[in-house]
């Protein structure tokens, strides 16, 4: 029988997720002789015997690789036959794998939760349980290489039990970092009322009695109520400053969910998934989560545990709770034992803590499912830090500064890009130091020098005041451009090959490269350039940043000009805000202090304070949120709307819209069916837009995105008008359309750019 | 050019243009008056063009505008203001009575800060090249007194406080142009500082650090300089910061923050605390504490600081940033404006 050799070299995420044991399992079941290891690259193997049994062993590298190995690149090639008898785990060299990717943080495996309620397994009960398949990782690593040295659980000496698991390669635990037991690991903490019980059972009694519960995650601390408690979420919302931003809900498990809500394939798979995010579900009409979990939305968030803490506090509580981060009003999430007692005290009745530091604060991923696959809302825990492969690599390492709100940053090396965890709003000293602390942990884990740093043209972007101090290659990316490229990059789209889309960026408003903002955006672009073919009517801001806070004065500035000057004084709109009308429509026309917007997003702010939604906002967005749940999604028919050609492209008249909505609401037409036709209006506005740009330009792919493509009544409706149109239609799937995915095309471009 | 508003814009254009063409060591430090040394005598001097509109508004004109201004420019240097000169530009056809109102008020204002106008000019220019009257006033002021101010010396420990109540000024000129349907009770604050500086240092002159009228760009712009320049961080309390109610609801209607509104007859103060490097040496470590609780007394006992406060603390870290903390116990972020302030939400 011929023996043969073959040399095999694996690139991905590949180290600390169980790559090796995988491959030297395979091949002692084979019969098969050699090496595997990890380096710097990734996981080397040789191996030799029958031609037969290595065919095979090729075959199941690809084809059943762990469930967390992602592999992006294998190579092999025919090697030295040496006769050798056994397969072997080759020790890590010191300092081989300094740059292996790091694993996003992965919930607990099935494994895993079984021997949580195993009477006879030694981690019955433990909330820190893990292995290969699943645990704590982005989180945890302090520095490369991924070893736990480097992570905080070097303060945690194994046991001889968990030692011995963690060096036999036959076991599930082997080389998992993280792995530990009650003889040897963290603990659980509880700090509040005195009482009976260990930590958990006095958790799980503070819950059940109604008090807020402080619990310590894997990015942060959350906050979190018995979910059906009104008084008790009431509470939480009081003490937190956060008026009517809808919390998440944990469920103990899948069945738990169906309870509250429509769960369809693609969102099963999503919320039982590793990445474990808080999915968007649909609820179902019952009252079984107390009114102020979500007022007035028809969505719940809902995530399943992720943790073996979480499983045994669902367990213990035996209903849903609410889990919300750890913050007052809109701080980033606390994550450090020393200052959550006083960041959180006055939130919290009490702390289910534990001493295993937080290396990185991330906040749980947010999804939707927009016809079966995912539209991510904030991509954070659980996928950060996968890189996304670039369609065009970048010639040399990019640093990506993203935008302000939503915040992420992204590093380029070749063709992945490693967008970062979602950082928050950069408003905050505390959030900008996240930023900058992040960049420089990145830069170490993934050991990228940027040489050229991408920024937003926002001259008071703290984002943009940071890249300008920098000492590279600056390369400043207009808003919504960099919306359009990353769409493009998300979907993988190489315009050099493909040429230009038709990009349609909606969103609250982002800088325009002629210094007025910008946000109902028609543009031609690849990711070198692109021209502005069309776009929203400017109309006045009053008051700049407080009309966004006050959609009512949006509402004032359209109708101003819906009605030439003459607004109908029995619109409720104009009733309710009578103080402050007049006074509101000078400054606007005047231009005091009321910058142009071209901007969708301010659009659907002033049709929803003409509808009634409502005048002031609490979070960002609010109101556009509020109208879209208002629309009759069975009315099918909308407003007119006229593009205006201009020569240079055109406009789109929003006025007429808001005129439209504002004529049928005086002539008693239901809210509903306003906000459908509205809402249909702007489809076809999305769609006859396009097409002009087609016969200018002979385009047949769109790219939709900007945080307005959130409304799934929208997207869906635009969506269907452009596909019978004939485009090719390109949505979000792993950045979300929101300012979260701004970095991401701002490195696809700057990456681009350094290719020309 | 977008360099009007006293925000960054202004800032590059300074210092591209005139610094650049200008540079010796007095200039330098960008400070509202220049010190030095003449005949053995120790002088402040310092100038300043005033191109208001209206000419006229609630509680004064450009006239006390264009006096009040060079005296506290000079003031904060810690000078006593002696001398002015006064420069007009008038666009044909301006009317004489108007002139006459505006020289009287500036004799008042002269005579209140004790000071002599004691030269000037006059330039008439065709209609259209000019809008109604600019004025220009320059002033020098002895300096009697040796420890140094300015907005390099803050150091971590000392507190910041403002003399008065701000936003005053700069909402009552954006009412006044009467484009807008806004009735509210505002006037100007513009005053004389120097009346105040002298009783402010008569009560702890050796613990001064930092004086400065804040004016175009409004107290945030002040602090930002001092944080800077001084590499510093200031950390205001949002709280504490004096705005009276008029003044906070014109704010809120036009949507602009009165931390950035101009003022004329109100400083930013920096004090030291005990015990930091101030020289006096007891060490005990109190951040604000008595030298704070003095100046405010200070500031207070005079008509123009009534409604003085202390609003912030200089602190180590993070160095060159103004931090608001707000009611919440979160930290905005107070940053210098790159141009007209542009919402950034999204
Ligand atoms: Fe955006
Ligand atoms: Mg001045
Ligand atoms: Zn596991
Ligand atoms: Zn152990």
């Amino acid at each position: 029988m011929s023996r043969r050799a073959v040399a095999v070299r694996i690139e991905g995420i590949v180290q600390g997720v169980g790559f090796r044991p995988f491959v030297y399992g395979l091949a002692t079941r084979l019969g098969l002789a050699g090496v595997v290891g990890n380096d710097e690259r990734g996981v080397f193997i040789e191996v030799e015997g029958g031609s037969a049994p290595v065919e095979e062993f090729l075959a199941a590298l690809t084809g059943d690789p762990p469930p967390l190995a992602v592999i992006e690149r294998i190579s092999t090639a025919p090697a030295p036959v040496t006769g050798r008898g056994t397969f072997v785990i080759a020790p890590s060299a010191a300092g081989g794998d300094r740059h292996a990717l790091v694993s996003p943080d992965v919930a607990t495996c099935d494994a895993c939760v079984r021997d949580l309620s195993d009477p006879a397994d030694r981690r019955c009960g433990y909330a820190f349980t893990n292995c290969t398949g699943c645990g704590p990782r982005f989180t945890i690593v302090r520095d490369v290489p991924y070893d736990r040295a480097t992570t905080t659980m070097a303060g945690f000496r194994m046991c001889a039990d968990c030692a011995r698991e963690y060096h036999d390669p036959g076991d599930r635990r082997f080389h998992a970092q993280p792995v530990c037991c009650p003889a040897c690991g963290p603990l659980l903490r509880f700090v509040g009322p005195e009482g009976p019980g260990d930590p958990l059972a006095r958790a799980v009694r503070l819950l059940r009695e109604g008090g807020v519960l402080a619990v310590k995650g894997l990015g942060g601390y959350h906050l979190a109520a018995l979910a059906a408690d009104e008084p008790a979420v009431a509470a939480l919302r009081s003490r937190k400053h956060r008026e009517d931003k809808p919390f998440a809900v944990m469920t103990g498990d899948l069945a738990a969910a169906r309870r509250l809500c429509v769960v369809d394939p693609a969102e099963e798979r999503l919320l039982t998934g590793p990445a474990r995010p808080v999915v968007l579900l649909r609820r179902l009409d019952d009252l079984l989560v107390a009114p102020s979990v979500a007022p007035g939305n028809r969505w719940l968030g809902v995530l399943l545990p992720y943790t073996p803490l979480h499983h045994l506090l669902l367990r213990g509580v035996g209903e849903p709770i609410v889990l919300t981060s750890g913050n007052v009003s809109d701080e980033p999430i606390a994550y450090r034992d020393d200052d959550v007692l006083e960041r959180l005290g006055g939130i919290a009745d009490a702390f289910l803590t534990h001493d295993r530091p937080i290396h990185i604060r991330t906040d749980d991923s947010v999804v939707r499912v927009f016809r079966g696959r995912d539209l991510p809302i904030r991509r954070s825990r659980g996928y950060v830090p996968h890189p996304l492969p670039l369609a065009v690599a970048a010639a040399r390492p990019v640093l990506a500064c993203g935008a302000e709100l939503k915040h992420t940053f992204c590093l380029v090396k070749g063709d992945r890009a490693f967008v970062s965890h979602h950082i928050g709003d950069l408003e905050n000293y505390e959030t900008l130091r996240s930023f900058t602390e992040g960049v420089e942990h990145f830069r170490r884990l993934f050991d990228i020098t940027p040489e050229i740093v991408a920024h937003d043209l926002h001259p008071d972007y703290l984002s943009t005041k940071w890249a300008l101090d920098q000492d590279a290659d600056l390369v400043g990316v207009q808003h919504h451009h960099a919306h359009i490229a990353s769409c493009l990059a998300d979907n993988g789209v190489d315009c050099t090959v493909a040429g230009p889309v038709a990009g349609v960026a909606f969103d609250g408003l982002g800088y325009g490269a002629d210094g007025t903002l910008w946000g109902g955006e028609f543009l031609v672009a690849d990711l070198t350039g692109f021209e502005r073919a069309g776009h929203l009517a400017p109309v006045p801001m009053p008051g700049g940043v407080t009309a966004i806070r006050q959609p009512w004065r949006m509402a004032a500035a359209y109708l101003d000009l819906a009605y030439d000057g003459d607004v109908p004084e029995d619109l409720d709109v104009v009733r309710r805000n009578a103080g402050q009308w007049a006074a509101v429509v000078a400054l606007a026309r005047r231009g005091v202090n009321s910058p142009l917007t071209s901007s969708m997003g301010r659009l659907f702010d002033a049709v929803a304070a003409v509808a009634g939604v409502r005048d002031a906002i609490t979070y960002e967005g609010q109101a556009a949120v509020e109208f879209e749940q208002l629309a009759d999604p069975g009315v099918d028919d909308a407003y007119p709307c006229r593009l205006v050609e201009t020569g240079a492209g055109f406009t789109v008249p929003g006025a007429e819209l808001v005129r439209a909505v504002a004529d049928d609401l005086r002539a008693g037409v239901p809210r509903d069916v306003v906000a459908a036709r509205f809402h249909n209006a702007v489809a076809r506005v999305v769609a006859d837009g396009c097409a002009l740009i087609r016969t200018a330009c002979g385009l047949s792919t769109v790219a939709l995105s900007g945080g307005v493509f959130q409304n799934l009544l929208l997207l869906g409706r635009a969506v269907t008008l452009l596909e019978e149109r004939g485009f090719t239609v390109l949505t979000h799937h792993r950045v979300p359309p929101n300012d979260g995915g701004v970095s991401l095309g701002q490195a696809a471009v700057a990456a681009a750019m350094a290719a020309n | 050019m977008a360099h009007g508003a006293g925000g960054k814009a202004t800032q590059t254009l300074i210092e591209a243009v005139f610094l650049d063409a200008f540079r010796n060591p007095l200039l330098e430090p960008l400070e509202d008056g220049a010190v030095f040394a003449a005949g053995g005598t120790r002088l402040a001097f310092t100038t300043d063009s005033y191109v208001v509109s209206p000419l006229f508004f609630p509680g004064g004109d450009i006239g006390d505008l264009a006096v009040n201004g060079t005296v506290n420019d000079l003031a904060v240097c810690g000078a006593r203001p002696l001398y002015l000169s006064a420069g007009f530009v008038l666009e044909e056809g301006f009317p004489v009575e108007d002139l006459r109102r505006i020289s009287a008020s500036m004799a008042r204002a002269a005579a209140a800060a004790e000071v002599s106008i004691v030269t000037g000019d006059t330039k008439v220019v065709q209609r259209g090249k000019a809008d109604g009257c600019y004025v220009t006033t320059a002033g020098v002021g002895l300096l009697e007194r040796d420890a140094p101010l300015g907005v390099a010396h803050a150091r971590p420990g000392d507190a910041v406080l403002v003399s008065g109540p701000i936003g005053e000024h700069g909402v009552t000129i954006m009412l006044a142009r009467g484009e807008l349907d806004i009735e509210a009770d505002v006037t100007s604050d513009t005053a004389p500082l120097n009346g105040l500086v002298t009783a402010l240092l008569a009560a702890v002159g050796g613990k001064v650090r930092c004086l400065r009228d804040a004016t175009r760009g409004g107290v945030a712009t002040i602090l930002n300089e001092i944080a800077r320049a001084s590499g510093v961080a200031v950390v205001v309390e949002e709280d504490a910061v004096p705005v009276r109610p008029a003044v906070r609801g014109a704010c809120e209607l036009l949507g602009i923050d009165p931390l950035y509104v101009a003022c004329e007859g109100r400083m930013v103060v920096v004090v030291a605390g005990d015990g930091d490097g101030d020289g006096d040496g007891d060490g005990d470590g109190d951040a604000e504490g008595g030298v704070a609780d003095a100046a405010l007394a200070a500031l207070r006992s005079h008509p123009l600081g009534e409604g003085a406060a202390i609003v912030g603390r200089v602190q180590d870290d993070p160095p060159g940033l103004v931090l608001l903390k707000t009611a919440f116990g979160g930290t905005r972020i107070v940053d210098v404006l790159v141009g007209d302030p542009l919402p950034r939400i999204c």
